[in-house]
């Protein structure tokens, strides 16, 4: 984060898209000229200022950026938990801006999968529990999607563990929980926010090595890092820098 | 459906609650406090009430009743011995009978101070003789054996009537009819046994000191043995009390005439006695009375025990704020997995509602078994009305409900951002 004064902050980059534009089909998450301003007492904080950007499907992006950079802002918004101050955001073809608080709720829980640094499983909730939270919310648990949430927890490795607590499980073993929880709802976009980051690297890699799955198998994956090794993995790599692109790559382009 | 998911928000709240066993357990104890407080208070004051209640309409709420009263004697008298001549008069009760509009019956009775023996054993009753009719004007009813009959009265019969203390008391081992016992210095045949007034259940066990103890004499073998005139010697003088009547019980014929008899028998007797000599009761009016009594009794005791069910309340709102900073992580996960606004405070809620709902479980439990205590312990009568349990449980997952509002509010109105960054 910065302070910035007035309109000198229009970056140095020149913004993809002035204003709303008509959203290709491959789009999942469309960002046109967003801005989220913080009011801290009298000074503006500019998180985030006249970001575009479209994240389309089947992509695996990782997104790097120092402390301050915005990307837990951008994260923040992707993830329809703060709203943007200025611009326009589209998620799985919705105008994520117009939405009311219940709309973005039930958005959150159909089209979104987060995965956190630290897990955020739900302590009293036993493995396959946590696993379908979303669903609770969905649409109610029915024997279909616990058929479901057994599948996934098969998936990645904890079949046997279905009626654990989290404090009965290792780092790595919750984190595989939170990512079944995140593909419950066959959610268009994932969300990982430095999910390897509480982990030892040879935990870490499996879990990356999930994602690659995941990747291959057409999810659309964001993945929130500051460890450069672990861009290099990603497909794409948006680098952020004063809550503005600074460098974005592409493998494939 | 709707079933299942409520099943799991109540299994979902009682694990989140067994997270911190201890604070909910006390928790649920205020409640239990409040809710067992309200039924056991109330169930006091119904009993209290009830017992009044009943005692009153022993007196027949279709009575009024005349009693002849010693007049206040300011006069200082220093002779040896007087006479003194108060109270209702045979003129009295036949003007009443014979004049006042809508009266069934008029029974005079006269009292007389005279020990009642048999064998070795005394007791001092309350010997009243009395009419037949009394015993249909005051509803009695007959233990065993018969009550009086026209001829006997007229006859100057020498038979009496026992209560059943009494009877109790001077024949525990065999049937008193047709045995003699000693009224004064006449015998008389004991014809039948009427039924207490008062339930068996709180019987002095000593008749002798003269609790509820009665013995019934035919009014006309009455007035010819005993006369009027009773004498008390006490030491150094000679208390001669000449009383007429003791008591008239007019019967009036339908409630609602009872206001106007009573009114009526106040005006003429204040005109015929020169002293206030005679008291006037009205069981109706008593009856009206001790309804309004038991009224306030009964707000009192609930105002009471409501406000140890706020303090409950308070207790549970308290607990719930701290749940809620404690759980802000959760709320943040789960708003994030895609939770309503509506869900948090449902489950939120339904926390509370499990708390004060277990509480007051309990409580009527604990509200149930006092009385039943107090019963065992004290000679207090208690009576649980069914609609007090009821309400005291209604009224503690209300209290559940309406404390939980705003922790739940609270918790539901927080920034999905901000609760997702707390430790």
């Amino acid at each position: 984060m910065r302070n910035a004064s007035g309109e000198s902050s229009a970056s140095a980059l020149s913004p993809v898209v002035g204003g709303p534009a008509p959203l290709t089909e491959t789009s999942v998450a469309s960002l046109r000229g967003v801005g989220r301003t913080y009011t801290m007492g009298t000074n503006q904080v500019h998180a985030l200022a006249d970001f575009s950007f479209d994240f389309k499907a089947g992509e695996y992006w990782s997104i790097m950026g120092s402390s301050g950079s915005g990307k837990s802002t951008l994260l923040n918004i992707l993830g329809c938990i703060d709203r943007p101050t200025a611009g326009d955001y589209y998620l799985a073809g919705q105008h994520v801006n117009s939405l009311d608080d219940d709309e973005l709720s039930s958005l959150r829980g159909q089209a979104l999968g987060f995965i956190f640094q630290s897990y955020n499983l739900i302590p009293q909730l036993n493995v396959l529990e946590n696993i379908l939270v979303p669903v609770l919310y969905r649409d109610g648990v029915s024997s279909t999607s616990t058929a479901r949430g057994m599948a996934l927890a098969e998936r990645v490795g904890l079949a046997e563990r279905l009626d654990h607590r989290p404090s009965e499980l290792s780092g790595g073993q919750q984190q595989r929980v939170a990512i079944a929880r995140a593909l419950v709802n066959d959610p268009a976009l994932i969300l990982a926010d430095e999910a390897t980051g509480n982990l030892d690297s040879q935990t870490a890699a499996e879990i990356l090595d999930l994602f690659d799955e995941l990747h291959a198998e057409g999810k659309t994956i964001l993945l929130v890092t500051h460890e450069p090794h672990i861009g290099e993995r990603t497909e794409g790599r948006l680098q952020l820098k004063d809550g503005q692109i600074a460098d974005a790559r592409h493998g494939r382009a | 459906m709707q079933l299942a998911s409520l099943t799991r928000a109540v299994r979902l709240g009682v694990s989140s609650l067994a997270l911190h066993k201890l604070r909910a357990f006390l928790t649920t104890l205020g409640v239990l406090f409040g809710v067992s407080s309200v039924i056991a208070m109330l169930a006091v004051a119904e009993g209290a009430s009830v017992e009044a209640q009943e005692q009153i309409r022993q007196l027949g709420s279709e009575n009024v009743i005349l009693r002849s009263v010693a007049p206040p004697t300011d006069k200082v008298s220093n002779q040896e011995s007087r006479i003194l001549a108060y109270g209702l008069t045979h003129e009295d009760l036949a003007r009443i009978r014979d004049t006042f509009p809508g009266v069934k019956r008029t029974i005079g009775i006269l009292q007389v101070p005279e020990e009642v023996r048999q064998g070795s054993a005394v007791c001092s009753p309350r010997v009243l003789c009395v009419p037949p009719s009394y015993l249909a004007a005051t509803g009695r009813e007959m233990f065993q054996g018969r009550f009086f009959v026209p001829a006997d009265g007229a006859q100057y019969d020498p038979v009496c009537v026992l209560g059943y203390e009494i009877a109790r008391y001077l024949f525990p081992f065999e049937s008193p009819l047709g045995k003699r016992v000693k009224v004064g210095a006449d015998y008389f045949e004991v014809v039948g046994v009427v039924y207490p007034r008062v339930p068996i259940s709180s019987l002095a066990t000593d008749p002798s000191t003269e609790v509820g103890g009665e013995v019934f004499i035919p009014i006309g073998t009455g007035l010819k043995v005993f006369g009027d005139r009773q004498v008390t010697i006490r030491s150094g003088t000679v208390d001669i009390q000449e009383v007429e009547l003791h008591e008239i019980i007019i019967q009036v014929d339908g409630g609602a005439n009872v206001p106007f008899v009573a009114d009526a028998c106040r005006s003429m007797l204040t005109r015929n006695h020169q002293e206030k000599d005679f008291e006037v009761i009205v069981p109706l009016e008593l009856l009206l009375r001790a309804e309004e009594t038991k009224r306030i009794f009964s707000i009192v005791l609930g105002s009471i025990a409501g406000i140890s069910l706020l303090v409950g309340g308070i207790g549970i709102m308290n607990v719930m704020l701290a749940t809620v900073t404690e759980r802000t992580r959760e709320i943040g996960i789960r708003r994030a997995l895609g939770a309503k606004r509506a869900h948090i405070v449902t489950q939120f809620l339904v926390e509370t509602v499990v708390l004060s709902g277990c509480g007051g479980l309990a409580g009527v439990a604990l509200g149930l078994a006092i009385p039943m205590g107090i019963e065992r312990f004290s000679d207090m009568r208690t009576i649980v009305t069914p609609g007090a349990p009821l309400l005291a449980f209604g009224i503690s997952v209300a209290t559940g409900i309406i404390f939980g509002l705003y922790p739940a509010w609270r918790a539901a109105h927080m920034d999905p951002v901000e609760a997702l960054r707390h430790e």
